[in-house]
């Protein structure tokens, strides 16, 4: 098996008297595209956060492998742009991360070309189209030059095509060596990006197995429940 | 009704022959109070920003004082300024009692907790949508403050607004601290409360046409910049 990014340990994390995650324990392969999937409701975005270091597990750890956390960035389903431009949407958090001044610009175009948005570095990022904006929101995250990369549904809120190309975009970033740890409730998405498959249920791991496997022959009751249920109307 | 159509005439007369003392009496209305709108914005941006993104003990409560400071007396505002500056005063030996310096503090502490409040307000909104995606960045709590100011900046001038039109109309604190000494501290305001005692009814119904104009060519002005840079920014 691949050598592993982070390790999760008995993770737990309550809200508002409900427990969103239990005992979630799982090894997360680095350099592979891990999908985490589920019905709505069944923890996918919690557990990222708790991956990303948004949220504070109530019990149990979060362990990268080497010790620290690498440098990661994450893609939300609903892109939040500051009101300024394109580029200055990219230099910002390049400033966050401590990139030196003079680097930031040319290391911002540079990720734009790449993700063939340089004709709008300078326009205002809030009046972009929703397609637009998710896609500026993966080449901000790509520009931090992350070790992974999380993504919320990052097209759940998108036609498709630009769906598609998030999609691609997605492909691209991980061929450059990111880990991608990403969410979605689309088997179809999960089919195409998927290297790895984490089921969750309730909150907890039903299944994570290669993605190969995953959709040949469902281990868990609950994951072939989820795919027959999908299938039947997708 | 015949005072109101006098008034008019009186008005209009008083603008078209740019009577010099009204000139005066109008560039220190908009001198003090604009002063004061910048001094305030200065202390009650920062103020509002940072109590809608900090975490600290006592926030809540904090919130609830700033509000209800919104609906500050004036006249209470007044004397309380009025016994600082006083020569037996802690700051009486600065001699700025009856001085347009004192009606600008005045107005300052007056409208602060207006534009802190509001600020708070919007920008306590628009952290919602992007704690976390700032976070995400690695933003400080001063870092994430900062950039919500920017990024709320057409909301904010609203709170602005509301803090210039407090100060410009206000009477109460300005009557006292200023005196409404002639040529020096008579401003708008204590013009009409003047001519208003001296039983010159359409003298002063005439002083409060034009304040009322110049607070709506104002907010128009405001308006219009504002409408212009959301169409191009979003």
């Amino acid at each position: 098996m691949a050598e592993a990014l982070l390790t999760l340990e008995a993770l737990r994390f309550d809200a508002g008297g409900h427990t969103l995650i239990d005992s979630v324990s799982a090894r997360i392969a680095a350099l592979r595209r891990t999908v985490i999937l589920g019905p709505n409701g069944a923890g996918k975005s919690v557990l990222m956060r708790l991956m990303h270091g948004l949220l504070e597990p109530v019990s149990g750890r979060v362990h990268w492998s080497g010790g620290k956390a690498p440098v990661q960035a994450m893609v939300f389903q609903r892109p939040v742009m500051l009101r300024r431009s394109v580029l200055d949407n990219l230099t910002y958090a390049l400033a966050l991360a401590g990139v030196a001044a003079g680097e930031r610009r040319t290391r911002a175009m540079d990720v734009l070309q790449r993700v063939g948005l340089a004709h709008l570095a300078s326009r205002p990022a809030r009046v972009l189209s929703g397609g637009e904006q998710q896609r500026v929101a993966l080449a901000r995250a790509w520009a931090l030059r992350p070790a992974v990369l999380f993504l919320d549904e990052p097209t759940a809120s998108l036609d498709p095509g630009a769906s598609a190309e998030v999609e691609r975009l997605i492909g691209v970033i991980a061929a450059d060596g990111c880990s991608i740890v990403m969410s979605t409730h689309n088997l179809g998405q999960a089919r195409r990006l998927a290297d790895d498959i984490l089921f969750i249920d309730s909150g907890r791991i039903a299944e994570h197995t290669p993605a190969a496997d995953f959709f040949a022959a469902p281990r868990s009751a609950q994951a072939e429940q989820f795919i027959r249920g999908e299938l039947s109307w997708t | 009704m015949s005072t109101v159509g006098e008034s008019f005439v009186t008005a209009a007369g008083l603008v078209v022959a740019a009577d010099p003392r009204l000139l005066d009496i109008v560039c220190l209305s908009l001198t003090v109070s604009l002063s004061a709108v910048f001094i305030a914005s200065c202390l009650g941006l920062p103020i509002g920003a940072a109590i809608a993104v900090g975490r600290f003990p006592g926030r809540r409560t904090l919130t609830v004082v700033l509000n209800g400071l919104m609906g500050l007396p004036p006249v209470v505002v007044g004397l309380l300024v009025y016994l600082l500056l006083s020569r037996a005063g802690p700051l009486g030996a600065l001699g700025l009692l009856f001085t347009p310096s004192a009606m600008v503090i005045a107005q300052v502490v007056l409208i602060t907790p207006i534009i802190a409040a509001l600020s708070r307000q919007i920008v306590a909104d628009a952290w919602r949508d992007y704690e976390e995606q700032l976070r995400s960045l690695g933003a400080s709590t001063p870092r994430a403050a900062c950039t919500l100011l920017i990024d709320t900046r057409f909301s904010l001038s609203t709170a602005v607004l509301a803090g210039l039109g407090r100060a410009v109309a206000e009477v109460g604190a300005v009557m006292i601290v200023g005196g409404n000494i002639e040529g020096v501290t008579r401003v708008m305001t204590t013009s009409i409360a003047l001519e208003t005692s001296k039983g010159d009814l359409p003298l002063a119904l005439a002083l409060g046409f034009i304040l009322i104009a110049i607070v709506l060519i104002l907010n128009a002005l405001a308006h219009a910049v504002r409408e212009w840079a959301v169409r191009r920014h979003g």
